[in-house]
């Protein structure tokens, strides 16, 4: 038993009610994209539990614009990155991370989930004239990752101390590397000008 | 405002938005300003008497209005996304008590959903009718402790005090649930902790009826008030438009009209099989953050009674090998029950691989884990997003021009829960 | 006392109605910043109060307040900001570390965590718990209201210190 049982909607598991829209939407996706879908995971075939596309880095704005404004997926949920640098299959292709968005209908609350592949050092384009509530999404993966955003006004440290070294999410990060320090953080005077 | 020794008007639409263009508010600056830059920085800093946890607000103003600000945060920072990677699916069921940890058991029942989830469990009903008590319990000490922080922050103290009374009877009726009164603990994956006492629901069913009573008293104190109404209404609005934008969900974005409450839509456990309403507000203004909280503990106080009424005796867990801790009479007499014990909890059990989010109304907004699993008794990534985060992004745009006693008022009414924001 | 038992004077030492002052009337400071904040709030609210032991004033100015409470999680971020609200106080000044968090770092042994707030100031009692019932900060009040009659604390030996520094000189 794994996550694609069946269960009744005791879970809110609602493969039946939006099923048919998720493959209708996915199968028009793929006819307008094209190659720059690298695969599309549907939740009946694959351990997911919403539709799961993997974008191409430099068609992933128009693609998440077209789900935006064509397809009505204007609340963005929640975007975040994992750091795949210890599965294999990542690390032959050199894939380090994955940007994760989650989107939703406000209207119909249909779920999607979109994934971009980034290697060890690429940057990619800010998502703010999007949604500028990714403005400090995009710093805390940043932060915690080491992801940088082009195009992104303020690139700073968000959670942790701005002067601390390394970004605690990725693998390599030991759990208790403590860094201390004697004074509070600095302010800067540039950030109310 | 001709004399060539002051500056222009400050536009604003970048400080709002982010980019130029969408917004156009200008401060004028007075005739009796003698310098060019007259400001006063305000830093409510890390610790301040408003007890919402530790962040730093940043105000540059002009007189008393806020010309800029920006929010600092990370000083409750506890690495609970790293604490995912490297605990066991069990040993993390106590780090999610301490993420809003006014409704510590919201975030219980959300946590053992996600899991169970990902297994492809389903507990039986009696577990389920429990659990909705509890979350909805939660969510209604919630909104009174933040409706009660927002009235002290604005001069109404009495208020504050009786809704603490009831906050300090529920933490008996939890206690009598499973032990604890904050730091609750209370799911387990597959199950619960333990079984309610018996006589238990006619407790609550007696608190239910005196928190109608309270609340009834504090909408005689404050929604007609006129000191209470001048100080929040049209004060820091935020339009649907801009809850869409900056991810707000929950409260905040239901006073500004925006038509989401997962449990009616994304109905988990049985919320379809009991009627409650879902209130909605037009403006987005303090006011309306305030009343939607007050009709919300209304309605959860009608579920609460209801369910209450439906709740029969029948198990708590899951019959699934994998999750079901043994009883301590097996563990105590038999060597199957003692190793079994023993490797669950030294080792774990082993989730299947697959990624999952899953979502439920907290008290705050939307709750979500978002859970990749590869295999394995630990998880690959745990993200949780905690709608506080999103909420206290939306605060600088909101602030700008206004005066900085609103900018009390409007930290109050998102209800920022700095276990939520950090994480 | 006179003989026929009405109370004219009575004769003690100075060092403890200074103490006996001192104790029943201090002025806490809430740092509060997690979880433990919410108890705290409990204990001085109506229904565990601690304004019966004389910490009815709370101030939340370092200049007018004489005990230190910490409650919650103290990060290395928040860590120098901590010292910086110690310093600020006016001798005597007490500590009292609530919570397990503040003690020791608690369940979160992570990166961004202090081990405990005795690495950053030195603390007079400590009070475990996650979160301590309100009634384990009351019995964590009374306890430092008794070492501060029998002049125990850390402040109070430092004064100890310094008077004995200034009657003798440095050795």
């Amino acid at each position: 038993m794994d996550i694609r049982t069946p269960v009744p909607t005791i879970y809110g598991y609602f493969s039946e009610k939006y099923g048919p829209t998720w493959a209708e939407q996915a199968s028009a996706l793929k006819e307008v994209f094209g190659e720059a879908i690298e695969a599309v995971w549907m939740p009946g075939e694959n351990p997911v539990d919403m539709p799961t596309y993997f974008v191409k880095k430099e068609k992933a704005h128009e693609f998440v614009t077209t789900l935006k404004e064509k397809y009505n997926y204007s609340f963005l949920t929640d975007m975040t990155a994992t750091d795949e640098s210890e599965d294999e299959e990542s690390a032959k292709e050199g894939i380090r991370f994955h940007l994760v968005f989650h989107l939703m209908d406000p209207e119909t609350k249909i779920r999607v989930r979109i994934k971009v592949k980034l290697k060890d050092e690429e940057t990619i384009a800010t998502f703010i004239s999007i949604w500028p509530g990714t403005n400090w999404a995009e710093r805390e993966i940043f932060d915690m990752f080491g992801i940088r955003f082009d195009g992104h006004p303020d690139l700073r440290r968000i959670l942790m101390d701005m002067r601390w070294e390394g970004h605690p999410l990725r693998k390599d990060y030991p759990l208790r590397g403590y860094q201390i320090f004697m004074t509070p953080e600095p302010l800067d005077p540039e950030l109310l000008k | 405002m001709s004399d060539s020794k002051f500056k222009n008007d400050v536009p604003l639409d970048i400080a709002r938005w982010g980019f130029p263009g969408k917004f156009d508010v200008t401060i004028k600056k007075d005739s009796d300003d003698l310098f060019e830059d007259s400001k006063m920085l305000v830093n409510i800093g890390p610790t301040h008497p408003a007890m919402h946890g530790a962040f730093r607000c940043m105000a540059k103003l002009n007189g008393e209005t806020i010309e800029k600000s920006y929010c600092e945060f990370g000083y409750t920072h506890r690495a609970k996304e790293k604490l995912g990677e490297n605990r066991t699916y069990h040993q993390f069921i106590v780090y999610t008590d301490r993420l809003n940890y006014c409704s510590a058991l919201v975030n219980n029942v959300t946590y053992a959903m996600a899991v169970e989830r990902m297994m492809g469990i389903q507990v039986p009903e009696r577990a389920v009718w429990i659990r909705m008590m509890a979350a909805e319990i939660a969510r209604v000490i919630d909104h009174l402790i933040c409706i009660g922080i927002n009235a002290v922050d604005l001069g109404a103290f009495s208020y504050f005090v009786y809704g603490y009374h009831q906050r300090e009877k529920a933490y008996t009726l939890i206690e009598q649930l499973c032990g604890a009164r904050l730091t609750t603990s209370y799911t387990r994956i597959g199950g619960l902790m333990s079984d309610a006492p018996e006589g238990w629901e006619n407790g609550v069913k007696e608190w239910v009826k005196e928190t109608r009573g309270v609340i009834h008293e504090l909408d005689r104190l404050l929604t007609e008030n006129r000191i209470w109404l001048n100080r929040t209404k049209e004060v820091a609005v935020f339009n649907k438009e801009q809850c869409l934008l900056y991810g707000f969900t929950g409260p905040n974005a239901r006073a500004a009209g925006v038509n989401i409450d997962l449990r009616r839509d994304q109905p988990s456990m049985f919320y379809d099989k009991v009627e409650f309403e879902v209130p909605i507000a037009q403006v987005g203004d303090v006011f309306d953050r305030y009343f939607v909280r007050v009709e919300e503990i209304k309605q959860s106080l009608n579920i609460i009674a209801q369910c209450a009424d439906r709740l029969k005796p029948g198990p708590i867990w899951a019959e699934d090998k994998r999750t079901r801790i043994p009883e301590k009479d097996v563990v105590y007499n038999t060597m199957e029950g003692l190793i079994h014990h023993f490797k669950f909890f030294m080792n774990g059990f082993d989730v299947p691989k697959g990624e999952a989010y899953t979502a439920f109304e907290a008290s705050n907004g939307e709750l979500g884990f978002y859970i990749v699993s590869k295999g394995g008794p630990k998880a690959h990534r745990m993200r949780i997003r905690g709608p506080s985060f999103w909420h206290y992004q939306g605060l600088d745009p909101m602030i700008q021009g206004e005066y900085i006693g609103d900018l009390v008022a409007a930290l109050g009414s998102i209800n920022v829960i700095a276990g939520e924001l950090d994480r | 006392m006179a003989k026929d038992g009405e109370l004219d004077f009575i004769t003690t030492r100075f060092e403890d109605v200074i103490s006996f002052a001192r104790k029943n009337s201090l002025f806490p400071l809430p740092f509060g910043t997690s979880c433990c904040g919410i108890e705290l709030m409990s204990t001085l609210a109506a229904g565990y109060d601690m304004a019966r032991f004389g910490a009815e004033v709370i101030r939340f100015s370092p200049r007018q307040s004489d005990l230190l409470i910490v409650a919650g999680i103290v990060n290395l971020k928040m860590a120098p900001v901590l010292r910086n609200i110690y310093d600020q106080m006016a001798d005597p000044k007490w500590v009292i570390s609530m919570g397990a968090c503040a003690s020791s770092g608690g369940i979160f042994n992570v990166y961004s965590v202090t081990q405990g707030i005795d690495t950053v100031v030195p603390v007079d009692v400590y009070v475990p718990g996650c979160p301590p019932a309100p009634e384990g900060l009351l019995n964590a009040l009374l306890r430092l209201e008794d070492r501060i009659a029998k002049g125990d604390t850390h402040s109070q030996r430092r004064e100890r210190t310094r008077k004995q520094i200034k009657e003798q000189g440095v050795k």
